[in-house]
């Protein structure tokens, strides 16, 4: 693909207004904010319909490639390109960014160039984390979003934002310390910084080993697993509401896009190996999470601990190396980031009115807040995974996924969605259900015609995603394909199981596909 | 080789010891009036050596047999020193104009001139006399700086306390140059490399290896590694804030240049030797410079803890070795002096409103409100020197690590990165003072426009932009590395 560099004009679009926007007053930052993602959300939308896939597409388009320099030896340039899971990915950022924009309109009044320009800043590293296709480049996306989302969650945040902030920087940035260095030794022993060359370099297994684990460490605390995910739940309070939004909607996702496009096809063995580890920490984060979001009593910890629970299920469904489990983490990861998002900006919008996050502060929203209501119902149904909604299709494949590779997994994987759905409705009957007897909550107004907007977008494609999965799960079929054959050509994945579901060959995976999508039209 | 091509070699360190000379003359008698001009000349000479590198003195090679070396890694030294000196003079006339009580005199700039021709010398030299004689020119010439404002306590006990460490610090280096002479026979680098490729065992072997461990330490002391860097606080506290830029700055790298060519020419056999006391000073280095950073509540003794920080991330360049460690270390030095000296313009700015200079962290407080320009420009430095990406800051530690892991060092780099987490904490804490916290009262007075313009620049070239010179950087400190080998 050479002609338009799309993937440049994406990154170059925010970048220009972020630094426009410090010039501009406070209301000129807004639009400016808001048209500059709109444009890139049109850029998305044209990409959408230029990006091919089905039969002989090819896996990385929109590729360009230019050298900015070397360094001891080692090339940096500035390379992009995208396959399906990164095309997904760029089009979920592009989607949530006008309602972040959108989300902060009224309720961020302080400092407001500066708010807009580090939103700006955080979509211009995230599109670039995941168009990145130089080992380096990507890292300094990857690391880079840190700084913007710092000054967002330290500004712009709660009671306890610096202690949040400090954290959420730190953590992260020991754990990506040590992927540079894991980095640093891959391209020293292939001398090329290609991540599409290194997808396919078969590294020694001892050192698969120690590299998987670097790595690990950086995907880890991004996912975030358990143990190391104490980070988010103090990042996601002390966040402004558009800042939970996309840190649940887009960042947690990079944890994510890292193993698929890093741990599974670059180190096979070692994922192998090390398969029983994150079953284990993916069992424990389900159930442990969701228990500890039970008995929350600040609604955006709830969401958060629910963020950490849904992230479990999708490194299960990664680690099950067939093409059920990573078709479904790619959708849990896509319906999580647009129903947490969806349930972060509800948390918001009755934050907004009532500027406590205690759940008990509130209750009977129905009553006075029906349409509110209503829209709140849907995404704590989707949260849960109610089919015709988006997580029901990325958990069902997800689980499938596991249950063909461990049984016991999959069984306590399950337990996760019965809590989740504990959780969510528990919440839900404290704040909606129930008698309207607080007198400033009987003062709240429903939604205003922005709201109501920003909200109907994310429930339209909350449901688009549960009613035909198909427009999703079709650009990453191939990506998908080539990733489980990588990994059963390096490491024999096909063989693992424990449940032999299907008597037979492991060719019945693809046909036990296809039927399952036509069981979710 | 004719004695006036080998003189044509040290053109610059000609051009300023000459120009130092003349202008001290003048200002002696020009008095107090002559400092506008003996300043602009000093700058002028400056440029005018860096032009006369272009010459033989960037690629004479070898000159008075073998103690002057007049090669690309003592060019791309030079530059950096010459740069680092002409801004520490241009910062001045601001800070006295602004401190009541203290005048600019025009014996300051002659001294950076002097401290530089010191800083040429310690770079180029190829025998351990004559680096000694350029260090001692150099250091002399700093003590007087550091106590440059004489009615001023601080300033009195760092140059006090400068000259005595320092003394103490020549002392060793001396001894340890004696151990050496005393076991090689020579003080010309090249005959100390065969004496340590010949002496591989024995009481030879031992004595050289005592020689080398008191060299170290000396040098040591003139980059501020740990454990001989406990002067360094005192003095970057003590000093007046340009002094303090330029002690952070120029006789950083011309430290750290000259322990990379002893390390490499003289001592390149005994590498294996040298290399365990580079990688505890460093590690030291970055763990103490990080650890004791926290705690600081003046800025300028947190930006003296950046710097012991920073000596230990250069360190693991020089402790991998070959050209490719000695180019990341060049190329970290020359990041490290922009950002360094951004962070001390950003600092001589902190004013309070009868202009005396303000140091406290806390004073830093909600500037990004007050100062929006300055806070951004601070915050870019310190996200830099913590190395997080896009900066350039990020490209330096980079370099330093790809070496390390090239050199089979992977666990000393991987314990190096984990501890620049302990280091992001205190840069962090800069920024959180600057955009989370309160405004403080706004800093009185405005930057002029120089100093402004310096900012401006370097802020600019850390930045992403700064990627695009970067190459051609990188590709300057290569040729200068190939130039040890």
């Amino acid at each position: 693909m050479t002609g338009f560099p799309i993937l440049s004009v994406l990154l170059a679009v925010p970048a220009i207004a972020a630094v426009l926007c410090l010039f501009v007053g406070a209301q000129g930052a807004r639009w400016t904010a808001l048209l500059a993602t709109l444009v890139n959300l049109a850029l998305g939308a044209w990409l959408w319909t230029q990006f091919q896939h089905g039969d002989g597409a090819p896996q990385w388009q929109f590729v360009e490639h230019v050298t900015l320099f070397k360094m001891g030896g080692v090339e940096f340039s500035w390379a992009l390109g995208i396959d399906g899971f990164a095309f997904l990915l760029i089009e979920l950022s592009l989607f949530l960014m006008p309602i972040c924009i959108g989300a902060s309109w009224l309720s961020v009044t302080k400092r407001v160039p500066e708010y807009m320009a580090a939103f700006l800043a955080t979509e211009v590293l995230m599109i670039g984390t995941f168009a990145a296709q130089d080992l380096f480049l990507f890292y300094v996306f990857f690391e880079g979003g840190l700084i913007p989302m710092y000054l967002i969650i330290g500004i712009w945040g709660g009671v306890n934002r610096i202690y949040a902030s400090y954290k959420f920087f730190l953590y992260t940035l020991l754990g990506s310390l040590l992927m540079l260095i894991a980095m640093i030794v891959m391209v020293l022993n292939t001398g090329t910084t290609s991540i599409p060359v290194l997808m396919a370099h078969d590294f020694p297994a001892n050192w698969q080993t120690w590299l998987w684990l670097a790595f690990f460490a950086s995907f880890a605390v991004k996912m975030p697993m358990w143990p190391v995910h104490t980070w988010l739940p103090d990042a996601h309070v002390q966040a402004p509401t558009a800042g939970s939004v996309i840190l649940a909607g887009v960042l947690l996702k990079l944890g994510g896009y890292g193993f698929l496009r890093f741990s599974l096809p670059m180190f096979p063995v070692a994922s192998v190996q090390f398969m029983g580890l994150v079953f284990a920490l993916s069992c424990v984060a389900v159930v442990y999470t969701s228990l500890v979001a039970l008995v929350q009593s600040d609604m955006k910890k709830l969401i958060a601990y629910s963020s950490v629970a849904h992230m479990a299920i999708v490194t299960m469904g990664l680690f099950a190396f067939n093409a059920n489990g990573i078709d479904g983490a790619m959708m849990v990861m896509l319906g999580h980031g647009v129903v947490s998002g969806a349930l972060f900006l509800c948390v918001g919008i009755i934050y907004d009115r009532l500027h406590t996050r205690e759940i008990d502060r509130y209750g009977g929203l129905a009553i006075n807040m029906p349409r509110y209501a209503v829209l709140f119902l849907l995404f704590t149904m989707a949260s849960i995974g109610l089919p015709g909604t988006s997580n029901f299709v990325g958990e069902f494949f997800s689980l499938a996924g596991v249950y063909q590779v461990s049984t016991w997994t999959a069984l306590i994987g399950t337990t996760g969605i019965i809590l989740g759905a504990a959780y969510m409705l528990y919440l839900f009957r404290r704040v909606v259900w129930g008698d309207l007897t607080k007198d400033d909550v009987k003062a709240m107004p429903d939604l205003d015609g922005r709201e109501v907007a920003m909200l109907v977008a994310l429930a339209a494609v909350v449901l688009w995603m549960g009613v035909y999965p198909t427009s999703f799960t079709a650009p990453m079929h191939a990506d998908v394909a080539r990733l489980t054959q990588r990994l059963d050509s390096a490491a024999h994945t096909a063989a693992i199981s424990d449940s032999k579901p299907t008597p037979g060959s492991p060719q019945a995976a693809p046909a036990h596909e296809a039927s399952a999508h036509e069981g979710a039209h | 080789m004719s004695y006036s091509t080998q003189l044509l070699m040290t053109l610059p360190e000609l051009v300023l010891a000459a120009g130092s000379i003349v202008l001290m003359l003048v200002a002696a008698w020009g008095g107090q009036a002559s400092t506008k001009l003996v300043s602009w000349a000093s700058v002028a000479l400056l440029a005018g050596a860096g032009i006369a590198l272009a010459g033989p003195a960037s690629t004479g090679g070898v000159a008075f047999g073998g103690l002057f070396r007049a090669d690309a890694f003592a060019t791309f030294a030079k530059v950096v020193i010459y740069a680092a000196a002409a801004v520490s003079i241009l910062i001045a006339p601001g800070f006295f104009q602004r401190t009541s009580g203290e005048d600019l005199r025009p014996e300051y700039p002659v001294l950076i001139l002097l401290s530089t021709v010191g800083m040429g010398m310690m770079v180029s030299a190829g025998d351990l006399l004559t680096l000694y004689v350029g260090l001692e020119l150099q250091s002399l010439s700093a003590y007087i700086l550091a106590s440059f404002m004489r009615r001023d306590t601080r300033s009195a006990e760092a140059g006090l306390k400068y000259f005595v460490l320092g003394a103490l610090a020549s002392g060793i280096l001396l001894y340890g140059i004696s151990l050496v002479y005393g076991f090689a026979g020579t003080t010309l680098f090249d005959g100390i490399a065969d004496a340590y490729s010949a002496a591989t065992s024995g009481s030879q072997h031992t004595g050289l290896l005592f020689g080398l461990v008191f060299v170290f330490a000396g040098l040591a002391f003139k980059m501020s590694a740990v454990p001989f860097h406990m002067w360094t606080p005192d003095v970057y506290e003590g000093a007046p804030t340009p002094v303090t830029a330029y002690f952070a700055s120029a006789p950083k790298v011309a430290a750290v240049a000259m322990a990379v060519r002893v390390a490499v020419d003289a001592m390149g056999p005994a590498i294996l030797e040298w290399r365990q006391i580079v990688i505890f000073a460093s590690l030291a280095s970055i763990i103490f410079g990080a650890v004791a950073a926290i705690g600081q509540t003046n800025i300028k003794r947190l930006l003296a803890y950046s710097s012991i920080n920073n000596v230990g991330f250069a360190l693991i360049g020089l402790a991998a070795g070959g050209e490719e460690g000695v180019a990341s270390v060049l190329l970290y030095m020359a990041i490290y002096v922009v950002m360094t000296i951004g962070g001390f313009l950003v600092v001589l700015q902190m004013r309070g409103e009868d202009g005396e200079q303000i140091e406290t962290i806390a004073s830093l407080s909600g500037m990004s409100r007050t100062r929006p320009g300055l806070a951004l420009a601070l915050a870019i430095f310190m996200f830099s020197l913590a190395g997080i990406p896009p900066l350039l800051g990020f490209f330096a530690k980079l370099g330093v690590f790809i070496a390390a892991v090239h050199a089979g060092l992977t666990v000393f780099a991987t314990v190096g990165a984990a501890a620049s987490t302990i280091g992001a904490y205190y840069y962090l804490k800069i920024v959180k003072t600057m955009y989370f916290d309160e405004p403080a009262p706004a800093f009185a007075g405005k930057t002029n426009l120089v100093e402004g313009g310096l900012i401006a620049i370097s802020a600019v070239v850390i930045s992403p932009i700064g990627w695009l010179v970067f190459g051609a950087l990188g590709t300057w400190s290569l040729v200068a590395a190939k130039a040890l080998f």
